[in-house]
């Protein structure tokens, strides 16, 4: 079953596009910078673009900043959330549960999927990105990355100061962040960096994913569930910046989305990273718990 | 093969299938009847696993469902309302999803291409499988459900409504292929509100009526002859007088006669001068015996 919906997946024109939709915003970003040579200055603008005019191996980290705040979501809601309903819709479902396929096989195969989808948007993007950052941009022996311990991010609202091959700091919006000399950082230190960001960044999708997922156990219709996900999110980053909302905020999806910035400082930065992957596995349990609760005992009337 | 015992689905405050003693035997043809909206659909839903039941039991194939529906499943082939299928794939890739979604070992995988053939062979598609399906027309896609039914070579077919979008040549298709998996050994069970072609293939028949079995039985009992002839005469004034007290209704030249022996009869009439131009025992249709036991359909306004 997992075979049929990967085979279903991969042969789905929807998942090509998007997988080039996704890496065309970061290519297009780098065309504008290599013409014009003007990025954002440190600490302000989209994360790690400031520092891509030095070291083009750097671009891979600033193309997953560019799309992580929209594109990406919106993917893997349009995935996850149709998932079960757009079977439902399509009439499929029925015909895959009477073959049989168990309900909970079912929900699990979708799942795997999905966690493939985010592997395949995320890894193209880092690899194109990496591509156009040494082609376009130039390579570069070592990185140096600003040190900022003890900055949280908040999420979206600013990026962590990053330096360029000078030992300049960068320095973060508002101030919040005590940026420190940029160490730096060999070849292997980043792709192990990068890594750890793409395994990050996937899980904060699957977040979003298992969200999508129980909405589409509930509904017939995709686009409601991917909405309502997104919807979710929206109002989540809503609460995020909202200063009389402290009390919630450590328990939003999105409070540690950026924390994965933090691999690129010098130390890791653990905290953060780890209450991300903590909070993403709560919401992914809870959410998976409940769509398997309502798929399992549900009437398929579609 | 199906049995059921006082089966109820209640949906909220609508009660779809109210305490229904559905009993399909082995090797019948059997044709659910019963208007729109008469709970034909919620019935076999709740025979595949689909809907749970409210209250009642169902035992398919031996074993009760919805507890044993993985092993029953199997053995079944389902179309359910309309056929539904990947629109961007191939009938053939379709197909082969779906063998490939349910349980199989290794024997269903080595014989996957070849059942895969012999259904699209079977309902006549043999020649547009490998065309996308979203090319297919109305009764393609319903004879490619069929085939989807047919992959497994089931032993119980469960057919919801089979003949939809098909034109008369492929009714006729439809009721021969059914016919002929019926010769073979399948047990063939559908619904339909289509009266015409329940009678030309059924031998078996239940009607449902505002979710209650208002009516069970076998074709041939149903439509035994009910003791009375229907004669046409240009003699019909002399007719009346010979047979005096048998003529239960006289309708211009056509008179219904309490007769047994139709045979007799004639020779009676011919015997005593009298003109006959037409006569046999009276029959009644499916039609009639459905519409004597069933209200109007609930879907519509009265």
């Amino acid at each position: 079953m997992i075979k049929v919906e990967l085979v279903k997946l991969l042969r789905r024109p929807r998942t090509w596009i998007s997988v080039v939709l996704t890496c065309a915003l970061p290519f297009m970003v780098a065309v504008f910078i290599t013409v014009t040579h003007l990025v954002p200055p440190p600490g302000q603008g989209s994360a790690f673009l400031s520092a891509v005019l030095q070291d083009g191996a750097l671009y891979p980290a600033a193309a997953l900043a560019l799309v992580l705040p929209v594109f990406l979501p919106v993917a893997v809601a349009v995935v996850a959330g149709d998932s079960i309903a757009g079977e439902a819709a399509t009439g499929t479902l029925r015909y895959l549960l009477v073959r049989p396929v168990g309900r909970t096989r079912l929900l699990v195969a979708k799942l795997i999927s999905v966690v493939v989808y985010v592997l395949l948007v995320v890894l193209a993007v880092t690899f194109t990105a990496y591509a156009t950052g040494v082609f376009l941009l130039g390579p570069s022996e070592a990185a140096a990355v600003g040190q900022a311990p003890g900055g949280a991010v908040p999420g979206g609202a600013a990026a962590p100061g990053l330096a360029g091959q000078a030992p300049t700091a960068g320095q973060a919006a508002g101030g919040a962040v005590t940026s420190l000399s940029g160490a730096p950082l060999s070849l292997l230190q980043l792709t192990e960096r990068t890594a750890g960001a793409i395994a990050f960044i996937t899980v904060s999708m699957l977040g979003v994913a298992a969200i999508a997922l129980f909405l589409s156990t509930i509904t017939d219709s995709a686009l409601g569930s991917a909405l309502g996900a997104l919807a979710a999110l929206v109002a989540s980053e809503v609460l995020v910046t909202l200063n009389a909302a402290t009390v919630v905020q450590p328990y939003l999806p999105t409070r540690y989305w950026l924390a994965w910035i933090d691999f690129f400082r010098q130390p890791v930065f653990w905290r953060d990273i780890q209450r991300g992957f903590g909070i993403q596995a709560v919401y992914v349990v809870v959410f998976l718990a409940a769509a398997w609760a309502n798929f399992s005992t549900k009437d398929i009337t579609a | 093969m199906i049995i059921t015992r006082a089966l109820v689905k209640r949906y909220g405050p609508v009660t779809a299938v109210r305490s229904v003693d559905l009993d399909v035997r082995e090797g019948d043809r059997y044709g659910l009847l019963g208007p729109n909206g008469s709970g034909k659909t919620t019935l076999v839903r709740m025979l595949l696993g689909l809907v749970y039941a409210t209250s009642g039991e169902i035992e398919v194939l031996g074993r009760r469902i919805p507890r044993h529906a993985r092993e029953v499943l199997p053995q079944i082939g389902a179309l359910i309302e309309e056929p539904a299928a990947y629109p961007h794939l191939s009938g053939r890739a379709n197909l082969a999803l779906l063998d490939a979604a349910g349980p199989g070992d290794r024997t269903a995988r080595r014989t996957r291409r070849q059942r895969v053939d012999e259904a699209l062979e079977q309902v006549g598609l043999a020649g547009v499988g490998r065309r996308p399906v979203k090319a297919y027309s109305l009764g393609m896609r319903q004879r490619l459900g069929l085939a989807a039914a047919l992959i497994r070579r089931p032993r119980l077919l469960i057919l919801d409504e089979p003949g939809n979008g098909l034109d008369p040549r492929g009714i006729r298709d439809l009721r021969e292929l059914l016919a002929g998996l019926n010769d073979a050994g399948v047990t063939v069970f559908l619904s339909s509100h289509l009266l015409a072609e329940v009678e030309q293939l059924c031998t078996r028949v239940g009607v449902l009526d505002e979710g209650r079995l208002v009516l069970q039985d076998d074709l041939a009992v149903l439509r035994a002859p009910t003791g009375r002839v229907v004669l046409d005469t240009p003699d019909a004034d002399q007719v009346a007088a010979l047979l005096d007290g048998q003529v239960e209704r006289r309708d211009g030249q056509q008179l219904l006669v309490r007769y047994s022996d139709v045979a007799a009869l004639n020779a009676r009439l011919v015997g005593a001068g009298l003109r006959v131009s037409s006569i046999g025992p009276q029959q009644r249709t499916l039609e009639e015996i459905v519409l004597a036991v069933t209200g109007a359909g609930s879907d519509q306004i009265s």
